[in-house]
């Protein structure tokens, strides 16, 4: 009995290794953080959906790899009216959809490609524009539609998009996954055959890779577009399995059963580097984890006050307790990776003693105030609680007793863009490598009215006058020169404390080459190989 | 009976009405709403807010809503995800034979070993193994499943390289058109290695969700044989001379398993609870972590949806653990 219990063991033992131990040479398998929620690139703006799009879709201008630079892409050249609010995209010739199971094209890539897409979001009278659901994410939330007037077809290879007003990051904004090219051919055929939205489901784009299949909550498959019109990939296959739990991506790397994966948990990262097999990717995150005062509540509409708080925080010190190290401290609202960060800046000290008596010069002493902390982990924010409890501390030593208050995350955002929040902690992470998209919703464009997402409800004329002369001019070095002012004016009024700037890490096996870290903590997989 | 099955089937109504009213009051209760969700830290203009509100149906007075929804779902149609924009119905469906065959594995793992052992704890009552069996399955009961998953996968996984981490089956094998059960798919298909590959992917999580039905079938097994090998038929029937095996394999593990189906019917929604974390932690892509994933995005017509299909299910098989009784206990079928 004993023996035969001993040999059943070692059979079981023998097989789960034979089924743990197969694996094919040209798939990269990426241990993706979540689940995509479909594949329409331009109803969605997650991150983790975004991600999953990217391999099979390509933009009229893209960022260029691992940089924060515009590129061209599908639209081999492009010109701006004198107005600068006419682009003339001339499209590339030559290039194919990636033909799928469920889709073979007939015809290559042209205007018609393009104005379909674009009008898809654009034109409610579109017959795809209320296909699943109607919301587009991106578009609406960066104002796209008052941006943009029409996209009208030239001919088969230029097309002209006219805005209503003059928008310099327009080009920055066409890299972002919303302006994702569809097929025309494709979403007729779907319309024809009444299944519009499988356009959303099913997709087909000139992309590096092809959709194959999602097995819901579990992998997504791709393909190698062998047409594809930057060349061929280096690998045959890209899979990415969902693994939710950083723990069980970090176990699956070390096991072999991925190549990379994304957002370790900082605790881990030492241990990862001690691994010979696996090399620790790093750079500087696009993204700035921010303090707000309400700048239309006592005693926060007062500069001074303002400043004081700017030199309240320990913010070394929530560099090693939140983030274990993997953050750089910020005294900009704008991140070091991003053009046009003004790093002549003089950051305000840390100096408790200094702030208490600047708050008490004020008339604050012994204030008690709601300081809201945010509920879940973003990568600018890795543990809300804990920082809010080291800001708790911070305060007590000039003199506020802070009373740590929270709500659901949807809530949290509700009522702080509502101007509920006295003080509390927010971030914002980059969607484009241009400054705008940062500093814009700081303003409340020259009306004195703060819009939602202006969290701290500061107004200031001059900075709004700033940052509009930027956004209509094209010349770089000038709009520079203003973010640079804006920055400088910011620090100034102190209407928020920046707090720090994360790092992004990206564990893989060595056996991964190509890999680059995005700037803008977009994940590529274009061009990635394994040895 | 069969006035008893239809009697049974009856109450149905009610308990899925209750449900769904319950579930829809709590998930409309939580604050903040679905489009804040999707939009993350970014604003878009009021108006357009409501408006895309109204859209997706949210903007009627909330009893409205339920009627609407109630009468949907009486017609088949269980509504469409905010989040994936697909029915709800298909993305339930998707990931249901995932849950379903681990909670499967992990409800087997735990009778075939838990029964034998609260008998054999039984017994030997008092015994070292009566202890031995007992103070595992307080341990296991006591064992908060992600720590222990985590454990499992670090020793098995990583220090000895037995099984694979987590997922369902290795990358490298697909199946084009499968049932979702991936052992049957695994086992139906060509591919060479493919169904030991999902066995052993299987192993970890079925140790994982199952080890708490199994301290608690033990622990019931063992108290109900104790309460029944005191009985005067069991004493009559060894007074008969037959063998130990019959006496307690036969008359009082009969008798003594009516109690144990009670709980092994009570543990399914257990289960379904355990199947959350354990979906978690090893990616498996079941129901449970969907439906926690549509709670956090306020995705009311999967939550409301995935909550009623659950239940469905719970309620078919308590129903079909109540006709077990019948077949169990003659007496019971007859007073019926």
């Amino acid at each position: 009995m004993k023996a035969r219990l001993i040999t059943a063991t070692a059979v079981l033992a023998l097989m789960m290794s034979v089924g743990a131990s197969a694996q094919a040479a040209s798939t990269l398998r990426y241990c993706s953080e979540g689940s995509p929620e479909g594949f329409g690139p331009q109803l969605y703006d997650a991150g983790t959906t975004l991600d999953a799009v990217r391999p099979i879709f390509n933009r009229l201008i893209e960022t260029k790899f691992g940089t924060t630079e515009a590129v061209a892409a599908l639209a081999e050249k492009w010109e701006v009216s004198d107005d600068g609010k006419v682009y003339t995209f001339h499209l590339r010739k030559g290039v194919k959809f990636g033909a799928t199971k469920y889709f073979k094209p007939t015809r290559e890539f042209n205007a018609d490609d393009v104005v379909f897409s674009f009008n898809r979001m654009l034109d409610k009278n579109n017959p795809y524009h209320g296909v699943s659901g109607g919301t587009y994410a991106y578009f609406e939330g960066m104002g796209m539609g008052d941006i943009m007037k029409t996209v009208e077809k030239v001919d088969d290879h230029t097309v002209k998009v006219t805005l209503n007003n003059p928008e310099a990051p327009f080009t920055a904004e066409l890299g972002m996954e919303w302006a994702s090219i569809l097929s025309k051919e494709y979403a007729d055929q779907l319309e024809k055959d009444g299944k519009k939205e499988q356009i959303d489901q099913m997709p087909v784009g000139t992309g590096p890779y092809t959709f194959v299949a999602y097995e819901k909550d579990a992998v997504i498959r791709y393909k190698a577009n062998p047409d594809y019109w930057r060349g061929k990939q280096k690998v045959d296959n890209l899979v990415f399995a969902i693994t939710k739990d950083p723990k069980t991506r970090m176990a699956k790397l070390v096991a072999g059963e991925c190549d990379l994966y994304p957002y370790p948990a900082p605790a881990d990262l030492k241990l990862l580097k001690l691994d010979p097999r696996i090399t620790v990717g790093e750079s500087e995150g696009p993204n700035v984890a921010y303090f707000i005062m309400n700048n239309k509540m006592k005693p926060w509409d007062n500069k001074i006050v303002r400043q004081a708080m700017n030199m309240a925080f320990n913010k070394e010190a929530i560099v090693k307790a939140v983030f274990l190290g993997g953050a750089k401290v910020a005294k900009n609202a704008l991140p070091p990776t991003i053009w046009g960060y003004d790093d002549s800046v003089k950051p305000y000290p840390y100096d408790p003693k200094k702030a208490k008596e600047m708050l008490e010069s004020q008339g604050v002493k012994d204030l008690a105030v709601d300081l809201w902390y945010q509920p879940v982990s973003r990568p600018y924010n890795l543990d809300g609680k804990k920082m809010g409890e080291l800001m708790q501390a911070d305060l007590a030593k000039v003199g506020i007793k802070a009373n740590l208050v929270t709500y659901d995350w949807a809530e949290y955002l509700k009522r702080m863009h509502a101007g509920e929040a006295p003080l509390g902690q927010i971030g914002w992470g980059a969607d484009i490598g241009d400054p705008d998209n940062f500093l814009y919703f700081h303003g409340c464009g020259g009306t004195g009215n703060p819009p939602g997402q202006n969290n701290e409800k500061w107004c200031n004329n001059d900075y709004d006058a700033l940052l509009k002369q930027a956004k209509e001019t094209s010349d770089v070095a000038k709009r520079t020169e203003l973010y640079h002012k804006a920055q400088q004016l910011m620090h100034e009024e102190a209407p928020i404390v920046p707090i720090v700037h994360s790092v992004t890490f990206m564990p893989m096996s060595k056996k991964v080459v190509g890999y680059m870290i995005d700037p803008l903590g977009i994940h590529n997989f274009e061009g990635v190989g394994l040895k | 009976m069969i006035r008893f099955v239809i009697q049974r089937m009856l109450l149905i109504i009610p308990t899925f009405l209750g449900a769904a009213l319950l579930t829809f009051v709590l998930i409309h209760s939580i604050p903040g709403d679905p489009l804040q969700m999707l939009l993350g830290e970014k604003v878009i203009d009021p108006v357009r807010h409501q408006e895309l509100l109204d859209q997706m149906g949210l903007g009627k007075p909330l009893p409205i809503q339920f009627i609407d929804y109630i009468w949907n779902v009486l017609q088949g149609d269980f509504g469409k995800s905010i989040q994936s924009k697909e029915s709800v119905l298909s993305d339930f469906f998707a990931r249901f034979p995932a849950t379903l065959e681990l909670a499967f594995c992990a409800m087997l793992l735990a009778i075939v070993i838990g029964v034998p052992a609260g008998v054999l704890a039984a017994q030997r009552r008092g015994s070292v193994y009566d202890h031995s069996i007992m103070g595992a399955a307080l341990t296991g009961y006591s064992m908060p499943i992600f720590w222990w998953g985590l454990l499992l996968i670090l020793f098995f996984s990583l220090n000895l390289g037995w099984t694979p981490v987590s997922g369902r089956i290795d990358l490298d094998y697909y199946f084009d058109e499968g049932t979702g059960f991936m052992l049957w798919d695994s086992l139906m298909s060509d591919q060479e290695g493919a169904f030991r590959s999902a066995l052993s992917h299987l192993i970890l999580p079925t140790i994982v969700l199952g080890t708490i039905p199994l301290a608690v079938i033990a622990r019931m097994t063992r108290s109900a044989m104790l309460e029944v090998l005191g009985e005067d038929y069991v004493r009559t029937a060894r007074a008969k001379g037959l063998s130990g095996f019959r006496v307690v394999g036969i008359h009082a593990l009969r008798n003594a398993l009516i109690p144990v189906v009670t709980v092994i019917g009570l543990q399914v929604g257990t289960l379904m609870a355990g199947a959350i974390l354990t979906e978690n932690i090893f990616s498996w892509p079941g129901v449970g972590s969907w439906l926690v994933n549509s709670i956090y995005q306020r995705d009311y017509p999967s939550v409301q949806g995935g909550v009623l299909l659950i239940a469905g299910f719970v309620i078919l098989v308590n129903l079909t653990v109540d006709l077990i009784y019948g077949l169990l206990n003659p007496r019971i079928r007859g007073r019926r």
